[in-house]
């Protein structure tokens, strides 16, 4: 079966069916290898074991970010290939990527409390993801807004293209202005300044969530896809219960 | 008169008619003003140092007040549908009601700020500073805003959501728009801020119209 042939929505849910169990397979064994990698991490000299929230806090802010470039695939998706599919995927994307950044930025404030002795600091990291995380909200929000899910899909399509300036704003915030949170430690020019036995349960936990936001989204765009057909059922039904 | 020119004088007339928008904004960039003393007590010197921000703060919030009537004043009389039916290319339709909103609403904040800089106890050279980044930011929140207010046109009640969609992209704005004021009273250091400032509102040149123009044409077809 081509890759294209997914773009057929109920060639879709069928594969989705036939492949879910695996990715959640996929992810429990990844996540679960990744924690045990994590657990037995040794501690780091100056931090001691709180280094240890980074295993969770680095990942999330990965996909935070890594969420925004699938919307913003999807919205080229939509505007540009207008594949059929596209605008389900960006939608089911959105609360995702809000949820990943939150969860970024709670356990980075978390990190930051006992680290630099602050919950918060307005620095240009921390602030441009909370500036992400209100453009998810926004996102989220204009999809509600609009009854007819194809004219939301465009239109938070393009807020998605025009929120996606922001990506690359956070990722070398870090490096333009040096103030508080770290600069690029693992994805940068002349490689990682991670010792091994540090990064490598980071990057096994890196993979273990992006499997589970694929596993998560491929539940959540058959679920889209099922909301549409209750709601096209319904208008159905209620048309010929008027014309009756 | 060419018809960019016919709309941008119709839009700057009407904004400054009862009703328009304009005198409402200059008012509320007052009311914010004035209100944020009272909150903070009279402490002068506190007040003169966090002066600029106060201003542009109030200049933020008092062009995203007259933003949300962009679209919707002419959306609400038909005017919308003549215009996105006319032969004009929609990008510069957009372009021009920007520069209209602009000239009719942001000019008059600029113009303002002496006065009400007194009110913060800002000193003259500080105020001028303070306009000078105006000048340079408030076309970068004016096409942005055009965004979400292009966006928010399209849906019922979207006037409630143009705030959400708007602000996190007019935060970068309003950062810079203090830092390069700070700069400026403080005297060094002003020529990046004022770049960047310069620079954000370029790109909303590029961005605002040809993002606005797309959503106003998926949206009320």
């Amino acid at each position: 079966m081509p890759l294209i042939d997914l773009a057929n929505p109920s060639r879709f849910l069928a594969f989705v069916q036939r492949a879910l169990p695996w990715f959640v397979a996929a992810t429990a064994i990844v996540l679960a290898a990744g924690l045990y990698a994590a657990w037995n991490a040794p501690d780091d000299y100056q931090q001691g074991a709180t280094v240890k929230i980074m295993f969770i806090h680095v990942p999330n802010a990965w996909l935070s970010m890594f969420v925004w470039g699938v919307m913003s695939v999807a919205a080229l998706g939509t505007l540009v290939w207008r594949h059929p599919l596209a605008d389900v995927a960006g939608k089911a994307a959105a609360p995702l990527g809000a949820g990943f950044t939150f969860l970024a930025l709670v356990t980075g404030s978390l990190w930051g409390r006992p680290m630099w002795g602050t919950y918060w600091e307005w620095d240009a990291r921390m602030t441009s993801v909370l500036v992400l995380f209100l453009l998810y909200l926004g996102i989220i929000a204009l999809w509600r807004a609009v009854d007819d899910p194809t004219r939301a899909a465009r239109a938070a399509a393009i807020l998605t293209l025009v929120g996606a300036v922001n990506i690359p704003i956070i990722k070398f915030s870090v490096d333009w202005w040096n103030t508080l949170h770290q600069p690029a430690s693992v994805f940068r020019l002349g490689g990682p300044t991670i010792a091994w036995s540090i990064l490598a349960p980071l990057l096994i936990m890196g993979l273990g969530f992006m499997l589970l936001f694929a596993t998560l989204h491929l539940a959540a765009m058959r679920n889209e896809i099922l909301k549409r057909r209750i709601r096209t059922l319904q208008m159905m039904q209620a048309a010929s219960a008027q014309a009756a | 008169m060419s018809p960019l020119a016919a709309l941008i004088q119709r839009d700057i007339r009407l904004s400054w008619r009862v009703g328009g928008g304009a005198a409402i904004g200059v008012l509320f960039f007052l009311s914010v003003v004035v209100l944020i003393p009272f909150a903070l007590g009279p402490d002068l010197a506190l007040l003169r140092k966090i002066g600029p921000a106060i201003l542009w703060l109030g200049a933020l919030l008092a062009s995203l007040l007259t933003l949300d009537r962009l679209f919707l004043a002419d959306a609400e009389d038909g005017s919308l549908d003549l215009i996105l039916s006319s032969r004009n290319s929609l990008e510069l339709v957009c372009l021009a009601k920007a520069l209209a909103h602009w000239l009719a609403s942001s000019i008059p904040l600029i113009a303002a700020a002496p006065i009400i800089g007194l009110l913060v106890n800002l000193e003259g050279g500080a105020t001028a500073a303070v306009m000078l980044t105006l000048l340079a930011g408030t076309p970068a929140l004016t096409l942005t805003g055009m965004i979400g207010a292009a966006l928010a046109v399209t849906l019922r009640r979207g006037g409630l959501l143009l705030p959400l969609l708007v602000l996190p992209l007019s935060i970068p704005v309003l950062i810079f728009g203090v830092i390069a004021a700070n700069a400026a009273i403080a005297g060094e250091g002003f020529a990046a801020p004022l770049s960047v400032l310069c620079a954000l509102s370029l790109l909303g040149l590029v961005i605002g119209p040809v993002a606005a123009a797309a959503s106003l044409r998926q949206g009320l077809d």
